[in-house]
């Protein structure tokens, strides 16, 4: 059963409610453009759009602190756009030019920038679980008063490194937010065909770490769970787990005929999109016109044009220094 | 000059890190309250309590990837793993995540991160505990492999080991922490250079970690034939320091390669291409190894020796190349 789209008052303040909105817009245009670019053989390998899931992002990101530590997954343009990383330096990455993120090192897959904290940009499913906990863990021997939090998919729950980081977590009470986006598929295996016990909270429970279960649809509820679910890991309560339901509306990557998963159910969801229905609460409650809308959007597509500009501009990087930055300085 | 065990040198180099560095801590299965597997971190608890000597649960992912954070984060961990054996279960924290992140993240993200592992057989602790899988780690852009086969270097590598920008991977030999010997002082702390531990013009025998002893022995009884064996520890498995064994060979004219490691894929065929690829016109005959026996490693102790390269092996394959066979 797919429940009701979310609904009711959003409970912040004008700017900061349509900040949220403006973010996940970004997310939206900035994916659809890369779409595009990928049919247009702009952008190469592997390519996995975020679109639909877009509130967990936007609401998990805006709990955090700037100098907190961010881990994510390969599905991870949402992330690093509003952890801060430049539009102009992903799209740079996409395109595989010197002025991307990694230096058109990493690609799609594997943002990263220091200056952010934010740590990747992981393509192996649960592999930024265990570095998320030594992140922790480093800020914990220093006391330096951050948090990590580190985001992966449902898919995750079933690798070992799942089920060891929570255990360390706990065991050692480190301020990690494990912000789970269950979007229903592991690539193409819906949880039911992976998981035997399909309470994700129950398995995090087990190892005694705190969770909460929010829409990850509904961008108020993402923000509130991890603004409270922050605090606590930030005043020394150890770990939490947050389950963020929430659906992919595109194929896993381009490559992915999507097989198996009915049209019907993808319609369904988008009954639930995170956009319109956080729009429509905003023009209901008077935040929001149309034409406020409307604005908010052009600004997002002229943001991803500026984007696409930059990264055409963008230099390769010459194949002289192919072997630089494989061993760091005083090696 | 002091006569100390490797086990000893070992945990000097652990102790004095942890004294001159806040940000190092040790971490991994009973290296605190039980003293360490090979009891090489013995006191260190007591000395340092538990948040800088720290037990984990058998979870060799999670505390190798949480070593990865920790030094991301802006400590210098030292990580120990039981044994090379389990080290598979840390394979892809330590090949898809440490030594990739620097290079995939364009240079902004370097893992400043020791590991220290036991490795080799000897102990009749049969086929899961006693491989040398040293090669596969070598194999891989990003890391740096050691090999300490003294005392000296048992003290001296760790030093350098911490000041790398890069994760660093410590093999230590089962069979060496007993070994005892003169600590010079100063002692070595080079992770670059092989090092020439005999001189000789007849032949160069090439080796590391618990087969360096077996090289020597080798050469003794060589001399008693009148054959003089040079004798190279690589001491450091990545980057191969070629220029060392390849100038000696170039006046041996005779190489012989000794390596715990299976023949199929070992550091002594990556050795011995080496050679051939850049002193071929220098050899008066083909390049020989002496590796272990392409089985899982046996329990039983007469069979445990034959699967492993042996002094006498290694004078035989001397032999042949000198045709005295």
């Amino acid at each position: 059963m797919i429940p009701a789209p979310p609904s009711g008052p959003v409970p912040y303040p004008r700017a900061f409610a349509l900040r949220l909105l403006a973010d996940m817009l970004r997310i939206r245009r900035m994916e659809e453009k890369s779409a595009e670019l990928y049919g247009e053989g702009k952008i190469r390998g592997f390519l996995h759009l975020y679109i639909g899931e877009e509130a967990v992002a936007t609401g998990a990101i805006g709990a955090l602190r700037p100098e907190d530590n961010l881990v994510a997954t390969y599905r991870e343009h949402g992330h690093a756009l509003l952890r801060g990383v430049a539009m102009n330096a992903i799209m740079a990455e996409m395109y595989g030019k010197r002025e991307g993120c990694s230096r058109g090192r990493g690609g799609s897959m594997h943002l990263f920038d220091a200056a952010t904290r934010f740590f990747g940009g992981n393509a192996i499913v649960g592999g930024g679980l265990p570095l998320a906990a030594g992140l922790a863990l480093a800020d914990r021997m220093q006391r330096t008063g951050r948090i990590t939090a580190c985001f992966f998919g449902e898919g995750a729950v079933a690798e070992g490194a799942f089920h060891e980081s929570m255990n360390l977590a706990a065991l050692w009470r480190l301020p990690v937010l494990f912000c789970c986006e269950n979007n229903l598929y592991a690539m193409g295996t819906a949880i039911e065909r992976s998981e035997s016990q399909t309470d994700l909270c129950a398995k995090a429970a087990s190892y005694g770490v705190a969770t909460r279960r929010a829409d990850g649809m509904d961008v108020v509820a993402v923000h509130e769970a991890a603004k409270e679910a922050a605090e606590s890991v930030r005043a020394g309560g150890g770990p939490c787990f947050i389950e963020f339901q929430t659906y992919r509306f595109r194929a896993h990557s381009m490559f992915d005929p999507e097989l198996y998963r009915d049209k019907a159910e993808v319609e369904a969801w988008r009954t639930r999109g995170p956009i319109h229905t956080y729009s429509a609460r905003l023009k209901t409650q008077g935040l929001l016109t149309e034409d406020e809308f409307q604005e908010l959007d052009r600004a997002a597509m002229e943001e991803v044009r500026g984007a696409v500009a930059y990264a055409e501009a963008g230099t390769l990087e010459p194949v002289e220094d192919l072997a630089r930055d494989l061993c760091g300085a005083g090696a | 000059m002091r006569r100390i065990t490797y086990r000893e040198a070992l945990r000097e180099a652990l102790r004095e890190a942890l004294l001159q560095d806040a940000r190092v801590f040790l971490m991994g299965e009973d290296v605190g309250r039980y003293g360490g597997t090979y009891a090489v971190s013995k006191g260190l608890l007591e000395e340092f309590g538990p948040e800088r000597v720290r037990d984990t649960p058998l979870s060799e992912l999670a505390f190798v990837g949480a070593g990865i954070g920790a030094a991301l984060g802006g400590m210098r961990p030292i990580v120990e793993v039981m044994t090379v054996n389990f080290s598979l279960l840390a394979l892809d924290q330590i090949v898809n995540t440490a030594a990739l992140l620097r290079h995939m993240s364009g240079g902004q993200f370097g893992v400043p991160l020791v590991i220290r592992m036991a490795t080799g057989a000897g102990r009749q602790l049969a086929a899961q505990h006693s491989h040398s899988l040293e090669c596969w780690y070598a194999h891989v852009p990003g890391i740096k492999v050691l090999a300490p086969a003294t005392v000296e270097d048992a003290r001296g590598m760790l030093a350098p080991a911490l000041a790398d920008p890069d994760p660093v991977i410590l093999f230590e030999h089962a069979q060496l922490y007993n070994l005892e010997d003169d600590l010079p002082e100063p002692f070595t702390a080079d992770i670059a250079r092989a090092a020439v531990r005999r001189r000789g013009d007849d032949v160069t025998l090439i080796a590391y970690g618990g087969c360096l002893s077996k090289a020597l022995q080798a050469a003794d009884r060589l001399a008693d034939e009148g054959i003089a064996a040079e004798v190279i520890d690589l001491r450091v498995l990545r980057p191969l320091d070629t220029d060392t064994f390849v100038e000696s060979v170039r006046r041996t004219h005779r190489a012989v390669v000794v390596d715990e490691g299976w023949r199929s894929g070992s550091l002594a065929a990556e050795v011995l291409a080496r050679i051939v690829e850049q002193a071929f016109y220098d050899l008066d005959a083909p390049p020989a190894r002496v590796c272990s026996e392409e089985v899982p490693m046996p329990y039983a102790r007469h069979l445990e020796e034959a699967a492993l390269p042996q002094p006498a092996k290694i004078v035989d394959a001397v032999r042949g190349l000198m045709g005295r066979r």
